[in-house]
């Protein structure tokens, strides 16, 4: 045996109605060896994990674990394999506890009562050998993302898996929890694990993997080994063209006030503190700005107030000049305001409905879309299809697709298409490319900046330092619900930044 | 696009077809096996009677499209609040509170048919306001609101009926005072007319019109949610209400539109029912069921309207056919036959991915044995 291969995926075929996400593809994993997957967004990269994990069976193609050929019917041969898998959109029960979601599944029973303390005791060694810090009695619905997280990994862990993949595990996390992540992801290959790990982010893969597989369109590219390969040429093999990580600019000309808050102030729906407390900026035609922060610091209740989905204790809140602070959200939305949200599973999409119903989610109610209160769906069908081409979002079935049934990073398409191309005042942009491949994020980046140049305001919040330093006109940092400091990204640097965001410094009050 | 032939496995139509026929077979089998349990001599006859009946004379059948009417109208009510994402369990409140109207406007005040039908729709709906309300102003889930409005709409019509002289039928020249009068004797301009559907049907006093205008309303229905903003709304709401919220719906006022409409639609049914001039409303301790068999006709037609026409029509022929093996089995018995049967119908969901993968396991088979 020349090599020692843990899993071996072989030929693998999966079609869907209108499209083959996986064509002939081949993965084979060494014992001990962090194995990166990389794809653009569609490409086929959840769908192969998916196999190897049973919940898709495919149509051809052999799985070897060990070197014997294995038939995984459904997660749990998976698991009896020693399968584990952190999905791209998590699998928790939301209204059960932290230690409920660990041991569902796999409880100990004695005469039919559950059998906790056992349980209890593991997960938490388990938590204390790999720094996982969860709270096993809080409820999943009350916790952060980055603690979802950690609860599914140790989720896998309780089972004794011991080969893990990883669906897109740092699209949702903060660049702190990136890096403990990637720690704990080294501390298990020490042990002897297993790991296949899909992420959009190169460096990522440069930092913590050993080989790479890419695929494109469905189809294998190669695999190649990191140490003798770079960044470029990563996104050259999955693109197929040179792409170009820093967007050009012209210089920013700003305008006229678009945006305008006043002293706003949001409450927080987890605790009964204020998540915004009195926070003033504006925002002008022609300019990007950036709030930046480390996540949980008011951003996303910013956010809420200004758009709509939280209303605003105290505070004023103007669109061009005209005074929206109590203002419904149809409202906000027909005096200009888009909104790419946060969670495009929860506002962003209805998932259940086609990609064409999703991309007039906003515009349905316009003449253009409607006769006398009949959908005209000839034109929606027109349109969906016009912005599926400019943006390039991949489906099976093009409009008629079930947006559930779309990968992450083509839903987070449609809702970015869909916001931009309702040709707003004010774009509110939340972690806009969150999930997406380094093409459409180069894509996405241009349209911003196109956005901008247009002479509209855009109102970008990023946990990412480099889009921020990349793409804004001036950045205002975020701190326990505060805006402590406002910077020109030419002339500060990531480090400044990140003495602010952590909240050992702050600017006097000096902005109107 | 390549346009090639789907294969069976894939074909999602025909596949539900087939799903569903498979079901109601499997339920007919349990329920003959029930029926020779319990009696096994007339177990043969009861089952043939059953099956048979509706389609036995015109008189049977047109007593199936009388009973498929009300049975529709209260599918297409619990129907359509599940698309919106709302279990309308009020139906028979709204259906009684439907009765109600349409015979007050009937009786009480001498109207034509077409104005006490209107007024069942408007009793329905008012009676759908309630819950509605609750749930959109103070999140009270619609289910509770919705059982405890079924009663208080059941002793409220009682406690009406029962002081209001002209509504009895001891009023109209009968003896009994414990139920509304008959609209032939009271106000023969308020029962739906026949419009020589009899004259089809054998002279059957069963058959009016009422059959048209459920499938009518049916249609109507189904355009609504399918094609107008209204429907998109609505079913926006229902399959996620934080991103119909992030899109500017208005999600209370549509909660409360959702449950009016249900209401109405039930009301409708209740209305339909009591107007054909063929029953009169006792003042009873039980609430009708009616409403609770339209959960049965909407599960059946998994919420779709259209859908609604034809199981209603299933669940109305197995009652016609159940009323006719009544000596040799009791009522309750039939009743729980035509359960296992429209129980196991409902397993139509689960059997489609039975067929899926049968077919497509055979299709594998084809593939290697080459
Ligand atoms: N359950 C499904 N039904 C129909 N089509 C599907 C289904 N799951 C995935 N697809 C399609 O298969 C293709 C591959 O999807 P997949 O989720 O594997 O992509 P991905 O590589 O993970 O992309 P991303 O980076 O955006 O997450 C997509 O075009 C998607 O529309
Ligand atoms: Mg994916």
């Amino acid at each position: 045996m020349a090599e020692d291969f843990v899993i071996e995926m072989l030929n693998i075929t999966k079609e869907f109605p209108g499209i083959k996400a996986n064509d002939d593809i081949t993965l084979q994993l060494r014992r001990g060896e962090i194995h990166a997957l990389l794809g653009e967004n569609g490409a086929g990269k959840s769908t192969l994990m998916s196999v190897l994990f049973g919940l898709y069976q495919p149509e051809k193609g052999v799985i070897k674990k060990d070197g014997k050929e294995v038939r995984i019917k459904d997660p749990n041969d998976a698991n009896r394999l020693g399968i584990g898998m952190v999905h791209q959109h998590f699998k928790l029960v939301e209204c059960f506890t932290v230690l409920d979601n660990i041991i569902l599944g796999v409880e100990s029973t004695k005469m039919g009562f559950l059998q906790k303390d056992a349980a209890r005791k593991k997960v938490m060694a388990l938590s204390e050998k790999y720094g996982l810090r969860v709270d096993p009695d809080a409820l999943v619905e009350d916790i952060s993302v980055g603690m979802q997280q950690r609860v599914e990994i140790l989720k896998m862990l309780y089972r004794d898996n011991d080969i893990l993949i990883f669906d897109e595990p740092t699209a949702v996390l903060t660049p702190q929890e990136i890096d403990e992540l990637m720690e704990i992801m080294r501390g298990f290959k020490a042990e002897g694990k297993s790991i296949l790990f899909i992420t959009h982010k190169l460096n990522e893969i440069m930092a913590v993997a050993d080989r790479c597989t890419v695929l494109r369109k469905g189809r294998y590219m190669g695999t190649v080994d990191i140490a003798d390969t770079t960044k470029e040429e990563l996104s050259r093999m999955m693109v197929g063209r040179n792409v170009q990580f820093v967007v050009d600019k012209k210089p920013c000309e700003p305008g006229d006030n678009i945006l305008e808050v006043e002293n706003l102030v949001v409450p927080s729906r987890i605790h009964k503190n204020n998540a915004v407390k009195g926070v003033s900026f504006n925002v002008r035609a022609g300019e990007i700005v950036c709030v930046a922060g480390i996540e949980g610091n008011g951003q996303s209740e910013l956010v809420f107030g200004v758009t709509g989905l939280e209303k605003a204790t105290c505070g004023r809140i103007r669109l061009c000049g005209q005074d929206i602070t109590n203002a419904r959200i149809r409202d906000r939305s027909k005096a200009g305001m888009s909104h790419i949200p946060e969670d495009r599973h929860k506002h962003g999409l209805v998932l259940d409905y086609t990609l064409g119903q999703n991309l007039v989610l906003q515009r349905y109610w316009q003449p253009q879309f409607q006769n006398h209160g009949f959908i005209r769906s000839g034109e929606v069908q027109k349109y969906a299809d016009r912005l599926i081409q400019e943006y390039d979002i991949r489906s099976g079935q093009g409009a008629a697709t079930i947006a559930r049934s779309m990968s992450g990073g083509n839903q987070q398409k449609a809702i970015i298409a869909r916001e931009i191309d309702k040709d707003p005042q004010l774009l509110v942009a939340v972690q806009p490319t969150r999930g997406l491949d380094v093409g459409a994020i180069e894509f996405i980046h241009k349209q911003l900046v196109a956005e901008r140049d247009a002479g509209r305001a855009v109102l970008l919040v990023s946990l990412e330092l480099d889009e921020v330093m990349n793409l804004s006109d001036r950045i205002l940092v975020m701190y326990e619900g505060e805006i402590v400091g406002e910077f020109d990204p030419r002339t500060t640097t990531v480090e400044e930044l990140g003495l602010y965001m952590a909240g050992g410094k702050k600017q006097k009050e000096g902005q109107a | 696009m390549n346009q090639k032939r789907k294969p069976l496995s894939q074909n999602a139509t025909l596949i539900g077809v087939l799903a569903s026929l498979l079901s109601i077979l499997i339920g007919l089998v349990l329920g003959f096996v029930l029926l020779v349990v319990l009696n096994p001599g007339a177990a043969l006859e009861g089952m043939t009677q059953m099956l048979t009946k509706g389609v036995s004379n015109l008189s049977s059948f047109s007593q199936v499209l009388y009973q498929a009417a009300p049975l529709m109208m209260c599918g297409l009510s619990v129907g359509f609040a599940y698309k919106t994402g709302l279990f309308n369990i009020g139906a028979p409140g709204q259906y009684t509170m439907g009765v109600f109207f349409a015979l007050l406007f009937a009786i009480q005040f001498q109207m034509p048919w077409f104005v006490c039908l209107l007024a069942a729709m408007v009793g329905g709906a008012a009676w759908g306001v309630f819950p509605g309300l609750f749930k959109a102003l103070f999140n009270v889930n619609e289910v509770i609101t919705s059982i405890m409005f079924n009663w208080i709409g059941m002793y409220l019509v009682n406690l009406l009926i029962a002081n209001m002289p002209v509504m009895l039928a001891s009023a109209w020249g009968a003896s009994n005072s414990d139920r509304t009068a008959a609209l032939s004797s009271a106000n023969p301009g308020a029962i739906i007319p026949k419009c020589g559907l009899d004259k089809l049907f054998g002279d059957s006093p069963w058959i009016n019109i009422s059959i048209l205008i459920t499938v009518l309303l049916a249609i109507v229905v189904w355009v609504v949610l399918q094609k107008t903003t209204f429907g998109y709304e609505l079913k926006a709401c229902g399959l996620n209400r934080d991103a119909s919220q992030y899109a500017g719906i208005n999600a209370k006022r549509n909660v409360v539109l959702s449950m009016v409409i249900a209401g109405g639609l039930a009301g409708a049914g209740g209305g339909i029912y009591y107007l054909a001039g063929t029953v009169q409303y006792v003042i009873e301790k039980a609430i009708l069921g009616m409403g609770f068999d339209g959960i049965a006709v909407a599960l059946l037609a998994n919420s779709h309207p259209i859908g609604a026409i034809f199981s209603s029509l299933f669940v109305s022929y197995l009652q016609v056919g159940g009323s006719a093996m009544q000596p040799n089995y009791s009522p309750e018995t039939t009743d729980i036959v035509i359960a296992v049967i429209i129980y196991l119908a409902a397993f139509a969901l689960l059997m489609r991915g039975v067929i899926t993968k049968a077919l497509s396991r055979r299709k594998e088979k084809e593939a290697s044995g080459k």
